[in-house]
């Protein structure tokens, strides 16, 4: 195991590091978009939270990694196997799996297993990338520039939570949950609509423009670069802490609770930018929760609402190709308009 | 160590002021460094395959250590070699899953040299940039995913040419080293390069190398007034500056290394010339920093001792500035965001591997097509008894013999890149500017859902330049349109060679190129620059005929008010469609060349 930067060592860039704490503690957020320019430690924060995620348990024997508490989301293998009510469990680091540009079909979904198709004849399959994404994360640098076929694929099993695999003669179908999450740069091309929906927040990240952050940034670059193992030990107390209210928040997210106030406030900020759907306010609603969770509150007020409302609108907004302001801007405003208060 | 004879050398052309011999000092530094730390450095060379640049990689080569593996990784590498496979011949042979280890493994403790880099794929830079950044490649094998460790250093020797022909942007961001080798001449030996066994000593000595007083402080603040955002640069430098100390038996870097790591990982970065101390300019605050972007203030809690180090390192990197650079910025009068315009080169180039399945034929699986097991299993099929003499001879069950395999082929609908000329001259085209810019933000608001691509090249006063070169994205044609200035002559003719050319470099790429050419036909400027009406005509057609030759999609825009048969005669030139449109606004425009595309 390659040492991992420590997410608590991440300096600056607080929407971003909010924005996946939240997808960690309820995955059902959705995704998390990042834009932003190159070399900004997007894909370090990414690493750094998977490092920081404690371990899950997972069914032995399971190629997926089916949950043993949620049978209702097993795969076939496992509901064909584990007939006792007793699941024998092992402990698995939670996955972060990057999807690279030029994935091939095969290589995403799953594919024939060539060792046993050649050496025995048996027609096996051979489990892909969304199957080793199951239960933790599917990380897309330059999610921006991915092809069109693989952009389809992603949304369908994304939607669905379910990857269906029929061809070279296989028929299979296994679970796949995972968070995803994207980066790229703007300037290099926009993002299919469909794609863009699916993500739950968006982030847009730019370098630090003061001087002192960003010579701190380099500086513990440059530590963790020359005694990864001592950088690492240094920050371990705040990463326990931080992971320890991870677990925390995780348990109290079911009684977080959510005011007829809260809600009133989310739709007609919602209303006020003139978001398309319902889907914003629900991960607005979600998304609120989980950080009240994470700052160990009992209800949704409204600093979790304003603190969220940007990443979980942001890519919602109709767009005008003529319009110049960033959308951030207007959701900014709008939340002036409507006032930071409940009632 | 203390008299280090390349350091002097360094030194002594460094102050010498010509760019010519500072190169050449750098560049064998550079090399030395590289030889240090090749993981945590990398380069780029700017050269063209040949003496210079094999010199170069030799000398690299001969300071490594004798067991540490140089791969070269040619563009057209696929996955399996790559990143370690199923040896498909062994696997057949021995009736099991054998594994081959990829480039990328072999190279561990190594470097990888990366020829014609500007021509690798936009995928395989991601590849190589990810496993760079992980400090590692997953292997599956049987079924199980695991981690293998693997740390390299990669040269990528950038000998594109033509404007958008370069390294991707995505592995150039995460390689220190950018060096221009065309500066160096074959005569310039090698023996400005450290000793081997003083580049052995820096590798023992590099990890007990910190950065000295106010290091940190000088690289930010020059990456800054540089107008570099991203922080990998700093870092890099950082990394650069370390070995460089190391080289000359230091343990602290001082303010040379600061410079030398200055001139060659910062300097080339520049997007922005920084303002000069002596014209009473703040040193780190850029001067024509976007007017968003706050002016990076300096740190009033880092050491106030070494306030003058940052200048010092400043003036390096300014002095190492590439001239090019800094006529094109001066150019360019509003300080536009340039960094992210290099690297889309090979962004698109069309994979016969990827895309809907299409059919399966015959064919080994190389050059990552890959192997369609079902349809090869069942032409071995029928063969199986001939094939085994004996039913007790021990071997594979199934006899698969070469001549059976099966590839799948792929379908996939490759890209259109629309190439928009723009008359921008004064005679006619200037009130029709702003319905042109208008049509292309159109149809570029509708490239998500087509996948295409636009590019833009406008020619006015003597001659024509790409103001957009393919691009899919809206705030890039957006930010490049808005300053796209109007008036002056009407050189035709170099209009219609630059966008022949454009178009063919995009053809070249593996997309499907399709022109359309505003203008009213009056050409007036001549191809060598020369006024003159007639000059001006002759030019356009012969420009205009070897344009048909090609043939290119072609649409000619008539964009005078009175439709006049000289731009008929181009489009005929060109074997182009003609279309007048004396007063179409931005909507019927986009409308007329979505319908002609």
């Amino acid at each position: 195991m390659s040492p991992v930067y420590p997410f608590s060592a991440l300096v600056g860039q607080d929407e971003l590091k909010l924005a996946l704490l939240t997808a960690a503690i309820d995955p059902r957020v959705g995704g998390v978009l990042v834009f932003g320019d190159r070399g900004t430690g997007k894909s370090t924060a990414v690493r750094a939270l998977a490092a920081l995620l404690p371990p899950m348990r997972a069914v032995v024997g399971c190629r997926y990694g089916c949950d043993p508490q949620q049978r209702d989301t097993w795969c076939e293998e496992c509901l064909a196997r584990v007939v006792t009510n007793r699941v024998p469990t092992r402990r698995v680091p939670v996955p972060v799996v990057d999807l690279p540009l030029g994935a091939t079909e095969d290589r995403v979904l799953g594919a024939l297993n060539l060792e046993q198709a050649l050496s025995s004849g048996v027609r096996a399959f051979e489990p892909g990338l969304l199957a080793q994404a199951h239960r933790g994360f599917l990380y897309i640098d330059e999610v921006n520039l991915l092809e069109d076929h693989l952009v389809d694929l992603l949304i369908d099993v994304a939607a669905s939570g379910v990857n269906v695999v029929e061809r070279e003669g296989l028929s299979v179908r296994h679970p796949a949950r995972f968070v995803l999450v994207g980066s790229g740069n703007p300037e290099e091309g926009e993002l299919r609509p469909q794609l863009l929906d699916r993500f739950g927040l968006s982030v847009e990240i730019r370098t630090p423009q003061d001087l002192a952050q960003r010579i701190e940034i380099v500086r513990r670059r440059d530590q963790f670069e020359r005694e990864p193992k001592a950088f690492m030990a240094a920050f371990e107390p705040q990463e326990a802490a931080l992971r320890a209210q991870i677990m925390r928040a995780r348990r109290r997210l079911a009684r977080v609770e959510v005011s007829d106030e809260a809600l009133g406030w989310a739709a007609r900020l919602c209303m006020l930018v003139g978001t398309d759907g319902l889907r914003g306010e629900l991960t607005l609603m979600r998304a609120a929760r989980a950080v009240a969770a994470l700052n160990g509150q009992r209800q949704v007020g409204i600093d979790e609402l304003i603190q969220v409302a940007p990443p979980a609108l942001r890519h919602r907004l109709r767009r005008d190709p003529m319009d110049e302001a960033g959308s951030g801007q207007r959701i900014t405003r709008a939340i002036g308009e409507l006032g930071a208060k409940l009632d | 160590m203390t008299d280090n004879p390349p350091r002097a050398a360094v030194a002594g052309v460094g102050a010498d002021a010509s760019a010519n011999a500072m190169a050449v000092g750098d560049a064998w530094r550079a090399a030395a460094c590289l030889a240090v730390d090749p993981s945590g450095t990398g380069a780029v060379l700017r050269a063209d395959p040949g003496e210079v640049s094999s010199m170069w990689l030799e000398a690299v080569r001969a300071a490594l250590p004798a067991a540490a593996p140089l791969r070269r990784v040619p563009a057209h590498i696929d996955d399996e070699r790559l990143l370690g496979g199923t040896d498909l011949a062994a696997t057949l042979r021995q009736g099991r899953a054998v594994h081959v280890r990829g480039v990328l493994e072999e190279a561990n403790g190594g470097v990888i040299v990366l020829p014609l880099a500007e021509r690798i794929p936009v995928q395989l830079a991601a590849r190589i940039g990810n496993t760079l950044d992980r400090g590692a490649i997953s292997v599956a094998q049987s079924g199980r995913v695991r981690e293998q460790a693997t740390t390299f250093g990669v040269i990528a020797i950038d000998s594109g040419r033509a404007a958008g022909e370069r390294c991707a942007a995505a592995l150039c961001d995460r390689l220190a080293l950018h060096l221009d080798l065309d500066a160096l001449s074959p005569q310039d030996a090698a023996e400005l390069m450290p000793e081997r066994a003083a580049i052995a000593a820096a590798r023992v000595r590099l990890p007990s190398v910190v950065p000295g007083d106010g290091a940190l402080q000088a690289l930010c603040a020059t990456a800054a007034a540089c107008g570099i955002d991203s922080l990998r640069a700093p870092t890099l430098a950082l990394r650069v500056a370390r070995a460089s100390a190391a080289l000359d038996g230091r343990v602290e870097t001082d303010e040379d290394d600061l410079e030398f790591a200055a001139r060659v990982v910062l300097a080339p970065r520049a997007t922005v010339i920084p303002a000069d101390p002596e014209a009473a300019a703040p040193p780190d605050a850029p001067p024509e920093a976007p007017p968003d972007a706050p002016p990076p203030g300096s740190d009033p809690g880092e050491s106030v001792d070494s306030a003058e180090l940052p200048d010092r390192v400043l003036a390096a990197a300014r002095a190492a500035i590439p001239a090019g650079l800094l006529a094109q910025l001066v150019a360019e009068s509003s300080a536009r965001r340039r960094a992210s315009s290099i690297g889309r080169a090979g962004a698109s180039v069309v994979a016969k591997r990827r895309g809907r399945p299409a059919g399966v034929r015959a064919g080994k699986p190389r050059n990552g097509s890959r192997l369609n097991l079902v349809a090869t299993l069942r032409t071995a099929a029928p063969w199986q008894r001939i094939r085994r003499p004996a039913a007790s001879t021990p071997g594979p069950r199934v006899q698969v013999r070469v001549s059976d395999f099966r590839v799948t082929w792929y379908r996939q609908r490759t890209q259109t890149v629309t190439v928009f000329a723009l008359d921008a001259s004064g005679s006619s085209a200037l009130h029709r500017l702003a319905e042109a810019k208008g049509a292309i933000e159109l149809l570029l608001a509708e490239c998500y859902v087509r996948r295409d691509q636009v590019a833009v090249l406008s020619f006015r006063g003597r001659n024509a330049e790409i103001v957009l070169p393919p691009t899919r994205s809206l705030l890039r044609a957006k930010r490049s349109l808005a300053g796209l200035p109007g008036g002056g002559g009407t050189p035709l003719a170099a209009g219609i060679d630059v966008a022949a050319a454009l178009a063919t470099q995009v053809a070249r790429h593996g997309q499907t190129p399709s022109i359309v050419l505003l203008t009213d036909g009056a050409a007036n400027i001549a191809r060598d620059g020369s006024g003159g009406r007639a000059r001006a005509t002759e030019d356009a057609l012969l420009a205009a005929r070897a344009l048909g030759g090609s043939g290119f999609a072609t649409l000619v825009i008539d964009t005078a008010p009175r439709p006049a048969p000289q731009a008929r005669a181009l489009a005929q030139a060109m074997r182009a469609r003609y279309l007048a449109l004396p007063d179409a606004d931005a909507r019927t425009l986009a409308a007329a060349v979505q319908h002609a595309a």
